[in-house]
């Protein structure tokens, strides 16, 4: 093991979380609107909602990230009319066909754990809550919600972990995430170990940082902590 | 007495026979297309089997090519169950400490592929701001980041999806080796793509060429190789054979 290559591979890397943070936070923001939309979908009462979100959770929590990258970025890329449209300009950046797929993906893992969440939440609190004349919409947002998040936190704080694991197939379609930047750096010095472990050790610094937060948000929520 | 005189005669015939024409026993893969095959009926092909035939002739031998696994190619040769192997083999220090090389026999160079319609030249300043897709960890990836510095590399992990972002239109031109982007040209890419300037052919970057193997100290069968070699490539044969296969000329300089 040779220390030193490790050090030297640390500027270049750095460099990569850059872009892997963005990508990370973008997916997990775009992914949060689409889990919470598809998760109230899938509990309301029409049945093409149902239906859409149903379908859009099977598909998308039942294939490969790396396949779902590869079909966003070389696969529409193959149609002429999709060339020649205007979302081209978008589809045309690695960097959007990758956001795509990360949203899309951890809003279909996301909008189950969500689903969960609200549906443990005690059928009484929500009666309580309209009997004193709560709106729906009030209802929600002021006791399901909160109550709901805080049952489904452990979850969600895994999955965006595993966000920031799977940020990395971003290196598959030529973008220079941490890992595109490893791999690259690994074939100009052919010390894969060094460069990886490097690598690794930058995506644990990453991931503690996101567990402390996400635990930061758990006590918050922890009402019976609070009270103590 | 007559029957002595006789079993002479045979034996003198006999010797000279052995004499004139050389048993060579040369192994090739046969699934490495265009340069080496098995055909439908069976049989060894490709500019590989030619180039091996056309040195056996030269060299009034008598050869018979087997197909060998990749694998076990050298080890079959260092065992003794074939002279030569005829493979596509790319002389390397690593392979030279197993066996003795001819001199390279083909040397297929660092090829652009662009656009048809695209004027973008393989120098640094047509590269200049270009964005060039090509695989990473390859000797072409290298060559573009030392001898092409104003280029925008995208990196790829196999050449197949380098050649679907070129079709998509992601990408301004792609550098790899010469023969594999004629192959992709000739039933991918169409008429909407094509090489586009010389190829490049530093040794430093694409390494020596394919070298005919012989086993360790077995000089006279690799020097009677050099000579054919350097003989067919004089007469015009070995051109023959590359056009046959190719509309660029793949011989060492």
């Amino acid at each position: 093991m040779n220390i030193s290559v490790m050090i030297g591979a640390l500027p270049d890397l750095l460099g990569g979380v850059a872009l892997t943070t963005e990508l990370v936070a973008l997916a997990l923001l775009v992914g949060f609107v689409i889990a919470l939309s598809t998760a109230l979908a899938r509990l309301s009462g029409v049945a093409v909602l149902r239906w859409l979100a149903t379908a859009y959770v099977f598909t998308f929590r039942g294939t490969p990230l790396l396949v779902q990258i590869f079909l966003i970025y070389y696969g529409l890329s193959q149609f002429a009319f999709v060339r020649d449209s205007v979302a081209w300009v978008v589809l045309k950046q690695p960097f959007w066909c990758t956001l795509m797929a990360l949203a899309l993906n951890t809003g279909a893992y996301t909008a189950e754990v969500f689903r969960g969440g609200i549906l443990s939440v005690p059928h009484n609190q929500i009666e309580a809550a309209r009997a004193i004349g709560m709106s729906p919409v009030t209802a929600f947002r002021r006791i399901i919600w909160p109550l709901a998040i805080r049952q489904a936190l452990p979850a969600y704080g895994n999955e965006m972990i595993l966000m920031v694991k799977a940020s990395s197939l971003a290196s598959t379609v030529t973008l220079m995430d941490i890992t595109g930047v490893a791999q690259t750096l690994a074939a100009d010095t052919y010390m894969p170990i060094e460069i990886f472990t490097a690598a690794a050790l930058v995506y644990l610094c990453l991931t503690y940082a996101m567990t402390q937060a996400i635990h930061f948000f758990e006590r918050r929520l922890d009402v019976t902590r609070r009270r103590s | 007495m007559i029957r002595e005189i006789l079993t002479a005669a045979a034996l003198a015939l006999v010797c000279a026979q052995g004499a004139q024409a050389e048993n060579i026993r040369i192994a090739t893969e046969g699934a490495y297309p265009p340069f080496n095959l098995v055909d439908s009926s069976g049989k060894l092909k490709g500019f590989d089997v030619d180039i091996a035939k056309a040195l056996c002739a030269e060299m009034k031998a008598h050869c018979t090519i087997v197909a060998q696994a990749w694998d076990g190619i050298i080890p079959g040769l260092k065992a003794g169950k074939y002279d030569a192997i005829i493979a596509s083999m790319s002389i390397t220090p690593a392979r030279k400490k197993a066996v003795d090389f001819t001199a390279p026999y083909y040397v297929a160079g660092a090829a652009l592929v662009g656009p048809a319609k695209s004027d973008i030249t393989f120098t640094p300043a047509g590269l200049k701001g270009k964005t060039i897709g090509v695989q990473r960890a390859t000797t072409y990836a290298a060559l573009l980041k030392e001898k092409f510095p104003g280029a925008k590399i995208k990196l790829y992990d196999t050449v197949d999806n380098q050649n679907l972002d070129l079709k998509a239109g992601r990408l301004d031109g792609v550098v790899a080796q010469q023969v594999v982007m004629y192959e992709w040209l000739k039933k991918d890419g169409g008429k909407a793509f094509a090489f586009k300037g010389k190829p490049f052919l530093d040794p430093k970057y694409i390494g020596d060429g394919a070298g005919i193997a012989v086993n360790k100290g077995n000089t006279k069968l690799r020097d009677q190789f050099d000579a054919a070699l350097k003989t067919i490539m004089a007469n015009g044969t070995y051109a023959k054979i590359n056009a046959s296969y190719f509309p660029f000329s793949i011989a060492p300089k």
